[in-house]
């Protein structure tokens, strides 16, 4: 069939070739035929089939392939005599497949003569093309997770040093739109063009041993490069093995064998997915529907048809609601996508939600860094993250708070200290940083309503500063967070000052959880000032989780409790000491809470501004920043261009 | 490989194709034009119902019309979305309930494009599940 096709000159009994080896015939000569220049991608077999007819393979590809082999120098020139490409002084088709056929002859063992072509053989093997061959084709059989791509991925860039990326990307994606590849060998394609491109900005933030081997065989590789011996390339080749098996092993965190590092989601970035998701789904149990989803992924700027696509890819038993796994790897996808990752053909491994609920089972309720600093942030300042997860990666992002609080820091931290007299003090900061997370949790909330200030929500009702019961926070990284201690004093202000203004956040699902804990938690808080917090708080520690589900109870008890407490806050103005002091005046105490309300309130507004203004500022710097960065470069190329158009 | 069948799947709303596709792609534009005339066989089965009560059975259609050629079959969802299949009439392997479970694979396949947000009811299906199913559909019958 081949041989009829290829023409040439006749050279000798015909080609019989097998389906299997007419593929892995076709795309070998498609791949040195491209090396000679302009060659098709190895696309279906017809394609490649049809191509061979006009294009010869390039001596020096072939010669690599050959040497690849791994048969001795003679029984190559043997070979390449017989299957008559002396004679015609090139690889033609016909000449291609006879020295390919011979050389899996030679393999396994039988004279090279051209009766041997005759036979049944297996495929050639070659020390790189073998697992080509078969990874492209699909042979699970053969591929040994990530060892085995080992050879393919470095001699790729070895043997073929001609093909540049182009040809390169051309291969991995057709391959992957071929319909004998199987999906997940596709992400290993993808992935590695893209290792030696922009990789390492997605990884770049904790990931740290990625980047390392993956530049490592880089710089193996490039010596390697200019090595035209068959040896040369073999050393390097297997440090570069042992260095990327290793890294790979250091990956393996269990199971899987998967070398598809794009696709699969680091800690931090884990971390932030998370926190975006509360802010979208307070509850991380259930799940985001469409239209919220839709909403928050249209902020990404990818194209509706890409994003479309991207939700079937991640909403894994379409039920037009996103879970948490879902989630992450709905973000991941578009995040990558934005990183310039071509998306996959099928959900990679990594990415399915049954992985990543293993892998990532409770998210971290504990990182208050992220907490308050995504759920700080309006929903108006959402497309800004998303806009700077364009530019920035992933360890940017974990840069970026870190200004932004220390920014608001500043300022809160003057707050504290013109407040403090006016106030009772808190006496534990403990109990004070757990309630300033949740009223940084809570007072965005309402500003995320209604972007302005508490007046707005306490007339829906709604309470930002005072949240009853705080999940004990131990700020694994936030301990300089000084949102947390900003809001400390406006908190007490608020409660002490202020009727307690109902509840404040949206119905949370669950509020079964320890409620009588939480009445008791409810009316300390009401009744007590924040001294009292002390004690409350190890309550608060007890029930970690009880901040969610307290707030639709304390929502119920206000009604009830407005009336019974609205005196009694009054009383409690005055400090927490003074509490018998309090009661034989009540009604002086009660101007002057007054006063203080009103006073406080202003003040309490007046802080929230700035913080927003100060946040805004730091964004803004920021994107200032990258818009330099993006002008230097335009000058940069412009100069680099400038003495060539300029004659 | 031997001579394929021709089948053809279309999905209607309004009576403009959201998604079409067919297997040989010669004579395309004549099982385009068998499918929009069936469309109007699907309307007279649709208004025939009257007000009965709609259920699963009553979606399938059945043969609509069968010509020396081929056959065609409907089904029609609860929001009038007409799905239409065109077979080749020497394909006599096609039993009545496979084409009625192809149906529902069609159905279910289209509540997953819809789950989608950003697909808009009425856009044409550039849903890749869905393509590949119908492809792999096809495939079956051929």
């Amino acid at each position: 069939m081949e041989a009829a096709a290829g023409g040439g000159c006749g050279s000798g009994p015909p080609l019989l070739l097998s389906e299997g080896e007419q593929q892995c015939y076709s795309e070998l000569f498609a791949r040195c035929a491209g090396a000679a220049g302009g060659g098709p991608g190895s696309g279906p077999p017809e394609a490649a089939r049809a191509a061979p007819g006009a294009a010869t393979a390039a001596a020096g590809p072939v010669a690599d392939l050959f040497r690849a082999s791994q048969l001795p120098a003679e029984t190559l020139h043997q070979i390449t005599e017989l299957c008559g490409a002396k004679r015609v002084g090139y690889f033609g088709p016909t000449q291609f497949y006879v020295a390919l056929k011979l050389i899996a002859a030679a393999q396994s063992g039988l004279p090279v003569r051209i009766e041997s072509i005759k036979c049944e053989l297996p495929l050639p093997r070659f020390m790189m093309s073998k697992t080509d061959a078969e990874i492209r084709f699909g042979n699970p059989a053969e591929l040994h997770g990530t060892k085995v791509q080992i050879p393919y991925l470095i001699t790729e860039k070895s043997t073929f040093k001609r093909m540049d990326d182009e040809e390169k990307q051309q291969e991995t994606q057709s391959p992957a739109m071929s319909p004998l590849a199987s999906p997940p060998s596709s992400p290993p394609h993808y992935q590695r063009v893209p290792l030696s491109h922009g990789y390492s900005k997605l990884r770049s933030s904790t990931e740290q041993m990625h980047p390392a081997p993956y530049e490592a065989r880089q710089s193996l590789v490039q010596p390697e490069g200019p090595s035209s011996g068959g040896p040369g390339p073999k050393p390097p080749r297997h440090q570069a093995s042992l260095i990327r098996s290793f890294s790979v092993e250091r990956e393996l965190q269990d199971h899987s064998n998967y070398p598809d590092e794009p696709w699969r989601i680091t800690e931090e970035q884990r971390e932030y997915y998370v926190n975006q998701f509360r802010s979208l789904q307070p509850d991380p149990s259930s799940f985001i529907s469409g239209s919220v989803a839709k909403n928050f992924f249209t902020k990404s700027k990818l194209s509706i048809p890409e994003l479309s696509y991207i939700w079937e890819l991640s909403d894994a038993d379409c039920d037009g609601a996103l879970t948490l796994p879902e989630f992450c790897a709905a973000f991941h996808l578009i995040v990558a996508r934005k990183n310039g990752y071509p998306l996959p053909e099928g959900l990679p491994p990594t990415l399915q939600p049954e992985y990543l609920q293993a892998a990532f089972p409770k998210p971290k309720w504990e990182c208050t860094l992220f907490d308050s600093y995504s759920e700080s942030m309006p929903a108006n300042q959402q497309p800004r993250d998303l806009n700077r997860m364009e530019k920035l990666s992933v360890k940017d992002m974990a840069d970026f708070p870190a200004p932004t609080q220390d920014v608001t820091g500043d300022d809160k931290q003057a707050l504290t200290s013109a407040t403090d007299e006016a106030l009772p003090k808190d006496i534990s900061e403990d109990s004070a940083t757990p309630k300033d997370s949740n009223s940084l949790k809570a007072r965005p909330r309402s500003r995320s309503y209604s972007s302005t200030s508490i007046e707005e929500a306490m007339k829906r009702g709604e309470d930002p500063p005072t949240p009853p019961p705080r999940p004990q926070k131990t700020h694994s990284r936030a301990s300089s967070l000084d949102l947390n201690k900003v809001f400390q004093p406006s908190v007490p202000a608020s409660k002490s000052g202020l009727l307690p203004p109902p509840p404040a956040l949206p119905p949370r699902p669950c509020p079964s959880q320890s409620e009588p804990a939480s009445e008791a938690e409810l009316h300390s808080q009401l009744n007590r000032a924040p001294s009292q917090a002390a004690e409350s708080s190890p309550t608060k520690k007890d029930i970690p989780y009880s901040q969610p589900p307290s707030k639709p109870i304390r929502r119920k008890f206000r009604p009830e409790n407005q009336a019974t407490e609205s005196q009694e806050p009054s009383t409690t103005v005055g400090g927490p000491a003074s509490v018998a002091t309090v009661k034989p005046h009540p009604a002086v105490q009660k101007q002057s809470s007054k006063q203080k309300k009103a006073i406080q309130t202003a003040i309490r507004k007046n802080k929230e501004a700035n913080a927003v203004l100060a946040r805004l500022n730091s964004e803004l710097q920021q994107q200032l920043k990258e818009v330099h960065q993006e002008r230097i470069a335009l000058e940069n190329q412009l100069e680099q261009l400038r003495p060539v158009t300029v004659l | 490989m031997a001579v394929p069948l021709p089948g053809d799947k279309t999905v209607v709303a309004q009576n403009y194709p959201l998604y079409i596709r067919s297997v040989p792609t010669e004579s395309e534009l004549k099982f385009h034009y068998m499918v929009h005339t069936s469309l109007d066989v699907v309307d007279e089965k649709i208004s025939a119902m009257g007000k009965a009560l709609v259920d699963q059975r009553e979606l399938y259609l059945g043969l609509l019309y069968p010509t020396e050629d081929y056959k065609v079959y409907g089904y029609v969802t609860n929001s009038k979305v007409k799905f239409v299949m065109v077979v080749d009439s020497s394909n006599t392997a096609l039993r009545d309930n496979e084409i009625r479970s192809m149906f529902r694979k069609l159905h279910n396949s289209y509540t997953d494009v819809m789950c989608n947000p950003f697909y808009n009811p009425g856009d044409r299906i550039q849903s890749r599940a869905f393509d590949s199913m119908v492809t792999s559909m096809m495939v079956q019958v051929c």
